[in-house]
């Protein structure tokens, strides 16, 4: 059975004395009424889909809007340099963030996660810290069970699309889903996976879904980084011991009540927000 | 939700509902079909047509057609696969009041001539819904084995189907029924727990007053 709350998976961990990632997985194979092999092989599948798509970048390429392309190999040239404000393993995640979001304009390959505009964020946190940390695949499974338990609940309470409830639901689930993933990575608790879920997407509250000429691109490639670089830090906090004043489940039902009161030229009509601006409509015209 | 919906799908970009839910009905349209597609009228109607050309829209509904699938790394150039591949199409712009916002609708023609008519919608997600088959509603996901058979309305032809299927092991999750008007045409949409194989497909054929039996394996992505 999926879940309707974090709280819910909270429990079961506690009861059954087992981690997050786990009661997660237990969902899927009672779900889909399947052996925890086939969903452990889909979830590789997922996982390798991802690092391909990384390694597929190419600088080079320009959507066909003609809007974006290049950002990712810029920030990376400026990383490898070093000296950045933001330190070796921040700029290596801004530097992936954009690559994969830039990948997804220039139609590549890539895994929705959980939707295809907000595909960076996860990846952004996880490809770096494998290959910096040599983290087994078998942790960045279990960190990707953990990240996809929460985006269950939040698709469950709220919703995960930008036309349904804004920005907040698609880069603030995926920073969610990400800062949970951090932390089981690490081995946290489960209060501190679900601390930090409820950290991520507490800062990204009310964040409008604004895509300049209905694409998605501007600014969709740049809040990947937004939803990668919070998730670090949320993380951080929750291992830190910090956590959120406001329940998990609230959060994410908090989200829902601003979503659903999102005017909806914000909701990816590509009305409202960076869209409406003069610069936004120049384009837009350019583009018709 | 599953979890699969949560991570997942393996897609070309840049949007699930734009472009792998394009290529999902491109790809599931010609199962439909049956045949290699030779030609193709496609209007696309609502946020499809307003910002399809920007999401590669039109790109991943003909790369479908083409039997490629969501991930497919060809999508980007299904234009140039097309004209190889000897398929002839075009697109236009149709205002369909009462259509969900992401339809498309296709007439196609297979290379041994037989005709198509598809409107189908993207729902968000890559999941999409074929709509209607040659002006019948059908409601059909393709996301599980599903059995589209066109038949005659009478007596009986329901009750020999299931029996068929049940003969052979095979589960219904859901069964609908679609007509016309009483004792015409009929369509009846079957979703399967298993798959079903060749031999049970054309003993369902076989059976009297079944024009044809349409099967999608539910295995796009
Ligand atoms: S602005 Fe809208 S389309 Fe772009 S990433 Fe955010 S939710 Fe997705």
């Amino acid at each position: 059975m999926s879940y309707n709350s974090l709280e819910e998976i909270v429990l079961r961990c506690e009861h059954e004395k087992i981690p997050f990632w786990k009661a997660v997985l237990y969902s899927d194979i009672e779900d889909r009424d399947i052996t925890d092999e086939m969903s452990f092989n889909s979830m590789k599948i997922m996982w390798r889909a991802m690092r391909g798509a990384g390694a597929d970048y190419d600088e080079n390429l320009r959507s066909p809007s003609g809007l974006s392309g290049g950002m990712g190999g810029q920030m990376q040239k400026y990383a490898e340099r070093g000296g950045t404000l933001s330190g070796e393993r921040m700029s290596r995640v801004i530097a992936q963030a954009l690559q994969m979001g830039e990948s997804n304009a220039c139609m590549r390959r890539i895994v929705a996660a959980p939707t295809a505009g907000a595909c960076g964020v996860l990846p952004a946190v996880l490809i770096p810290l494998e290959r910096e940390e040599g983290i087994s695949e078998d942790k960045i499974l279990e960190a990707l069970y953990t990240s996809a338990g929460i985006g269950q609940v939040i698709a469950s309470r709220a919703f995960i699309s930008g036309a349904a409830g804004g920005c907040q639901a698609e880069i603030g689930s995926a920073s969610a889903m990400a800062a949970g993933a951090l932390v089981s990575v690490r081995g946290g608790e489960p209060e501190q996976i679900v601390s930090a879920a409820a950290m991520a997407l507490k800062n990204l509250l009310g964040l409008v879904c604004d895509p300049v000429a209905g694409l998605v691109e501007v600014p969709c490639i740049k809040r990947n980084v937004i939803g990668a670089v919070n998730a670090m830090s949320c993380a951080d906090m929750a291992l830190a011991g910090i956590e959120s004043r406001i329940p998990a489940d609230q959060v994410i039902d908090a989200m829902r009540e601003v979503g659903k009161s999102m005017h909806v030229s914000l909701k990816e009509t590509g009305e409202g927000g960076l869209a409406g601006t003069p610069e936004g409509k120049r384009i837009w015209k350019r583009l018709q | 939700m599953k979890i699969f919906d949560i991570l997942g799908p393996i897609m070309v970009g840049p949007s699930s509902s734009h472009t792998a839910g394009a290529a999902k009905i491109g790809y599931i349209t010609r199962t439909l079909l049956g045949e290699k597609p030779v030609n193709a009228r496609i209007g696309l109607c609502g946020s499809f047509a307003a910002t399809g050309k920007g999401h590669g829209t039109d790109k991943a509904v003909i790369a479908g057609l083409l039997g490629m699938k969501p991930d497919d790394m060809r999508i980007p150039e299904s234009f140039a696969v097309a004209e190889k591949e000897k398929l002839s199409f075009s697109f236009e712009s149709v205002r369909l009041p009462e259509a969900h916002p992401n339809t498309v609708v296709l007439d196609v023609t297979g290379d041994a001539g037989r005709e198509i008519a598809v409107q189908a919608s993207s729902l968000g997600g890559g999941r999409i819904m074929i709509e209607k088959l040659d002006g019948t509603e059908v409601h059909c996901m393709g996301d599980c084995p599903t059995l589209i058979i066109c038949n005659q309305d009478s007596p009986g032809v329901v009750s020999e189907v299931t029996s068929i299927l049940s003969g052979i092991n095979v589960n219904i999750a859901a069964l609908r029924l679609h007509r016309d008007k009483r004792g015409g045409s009929a369509v009846m949409v079957i979703e399967t727990d298993q798959p079903v194989g060749k031999e049970s497909i054309s003993m369902l054929e076989q059976l009297e007053g079944i024009n044809r039996v349409i099967y999608v394996n539910g295995e796009v992505e």
